[in-house]
């Protein structure tokens, strides 16, 4: 019985991987037309490859004003967030497969923020509000020596919270943020979240204070859409709801 | 620019014409945030308001189902209320007590319910005024309409 299923597998792998899938992309270019439209590209492509990939193809081949950010491609510098078949997406970390190729694949730009270019939007707005919360360590007396020593249950405590890359695909699939873009957003107060619990900081109380603000956590209605979102995998609504419990339970 | 060019195409496009050195307004977001955006916050407000909702929603569960059993189910459902039915009940303080709670707890859940809902889609400063406005005369008329209702009632009016 196992030569045929060999004998089928090997018939099989020497097809050809490529199908045709079709990439519906958003595309807005103000210097043609004040209105974004739906643009179908059929490319031919391997399922196992990535919508970034299909991306390139399609600026490569196809239609070289396509525009879109990407730096790293593999999921680390947080560039290529976008609305991919209606959800927040990596483009470099989705493969084709996972996605049903079969349909045409839609592909937006991010929500909330203002769209300069087919994918490209203004990111200003997410890293004011990122730069609002004060991201980085604030101490005060000496400087040690050596390194500040930290024990590993401390730094346990907000481990989730530094694996953030800021790709905003929290942020802009939050529906809060969505109609008000004042609000703080999802990304902004996980970046708080990882100083405001981590031991060596000493302004916790200071960003406790910024994100008590009215555009600051009481805005967040508990949607988990920032968790769904994260291609890090970090649990965004969790950590907003610790920064809430932490402006309660300190005064109380 | 040179008209006579541009026009043969343009007239074949409907709407303005728009090109490099004539972009068309950006596909803006609603409301922005900028440099000024974390302006004066009202102290503790909005987390007072915050755990409100949460303690008052933990409230209205056990009096809105009491309340809508007595009215709608228990001895014959709707058909029985009427003016006697409710001075009966009014007749006993703890009814009063309860549903002088439920009206204030209800109404200033709700409005701050709306509230939220204005903050989050109202996008002009003014729009945001007036409704805020309309939303909390309407809460106050109510909750003092009913609760004068629940102190003054007089179960022998003619
Ligand atoms: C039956 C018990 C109730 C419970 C447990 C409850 C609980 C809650 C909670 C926890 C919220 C906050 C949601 C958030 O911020 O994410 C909320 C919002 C709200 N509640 Fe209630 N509530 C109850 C009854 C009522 C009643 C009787 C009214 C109307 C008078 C009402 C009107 C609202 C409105 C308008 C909102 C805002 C909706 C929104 O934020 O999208 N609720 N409720
Ligand atoms: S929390 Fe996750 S989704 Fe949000 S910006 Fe950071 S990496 Fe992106
Ligand atoms: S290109 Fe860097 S995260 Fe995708």
């Amino acid at each position: 019985m196992a030569t045929p299923v060999l004998d089928k597998v090997e018939a099989e792998s020497a097809a050809s991987p490529y199908i045709t899938v079709t990439f519906r992309v958003r595309r807005f270019n103000p210097e043609v037309s004040e209105h974004a439209v739906w643009e179908d590209f059929p490319i031919e492509i391997d399922p196992k490859e990535r919508v970034l990939d299909g991306l390139h193809k399609i600026k490569w081949d196809l239609d070289g004003s396509l525009t879109f950010r990407r730096s790293c491609a593999h999921g680390i510098c947080g560039s290529d967030a976008m609305r991919i078949n209606g959800k927040n997406r990596l483009a470099c970390k989705t493969l084709i497969k996972d996605i049903n190729p079969e349909k045409p694949i839609t592909v937006e730009p991010i929500k909330g923020l203002t769209v300069l270019k087919d994918l490209v939007v203004d990111m200003e707005p997410f890293f004011q509000a990122y730069r609002d919360v004060m991201p980085f360590l604030v101490t005060k007396g000496n400087e040690p020596t050596r390194e500040r020593l930290q024990s590993a249950e401390d730094r346990e405590r907000f481990d989730d919270t530094t694996k953030c890359i800021l790709c905003a695909a929290c942020t802009s699939s939050c529906p809060v943020f969505w109609n008000d873009g004042q609000y703080f957003g999802p990304a902004a107060i996980v970046n708080a979240h990882r100083f405001i619990f981590d031991s060596r900081d000493e302004a916790g109380e200071q960003r406790l204070e910024i994100l008590n603000d009215k555009d600051g956590v009481w805005r967040c209605r508990t949607t988990f859409n920032c968790t769904d979102a994260c291609p890090r995998g970090i649990e965004v609504t969790k950590a907003i709801q610790e920064v809430k419990r932490a402006l309660i339970t300190r005064r109380f | 620019m040179s008209a006579d060019t541009s026009s043969a195409i343009g007239s074949v496009e409907s709407g303005p014409h728009y090109d490099v050195d004539n972009p068309a307004p950006l596909i803006e977001a609603p409301r922005k945030r900028t440099g000024k955006t974390p302006r004066a916050t009202r102290g503790n407000f909005e987390m007072a308001a915050w755990l409100f909702m949460r303690l008052s929603g933990v409230l209205l569960v056990v009096l809105v189902i009491g309340h809508l059993i007595i009215q709608l189910v228990l001895d014959g459902g709707v058909s029985k209320i009427g003016f006697a039915f409710v001075a009966g009940r009014w007749a006993s303080p703890f009814w009063q007590v309860w549903d002088l709670l439920m009206l204030w707890l209800a109404m200033l859940h709700g409005a701050n319910g709306l509230r939220t809902v204005i903050n989050d889609y109202a996008e002009r400063p003014n729009t945001r005024l007036w409704l805020k406005g309309l939303l909390y005369a309407a809460t106050v008329f109510t909750i003092l309409l009913g609760t004068l209702v629940i102190f003054t009632f007089d179960p022998n009016i003619r």
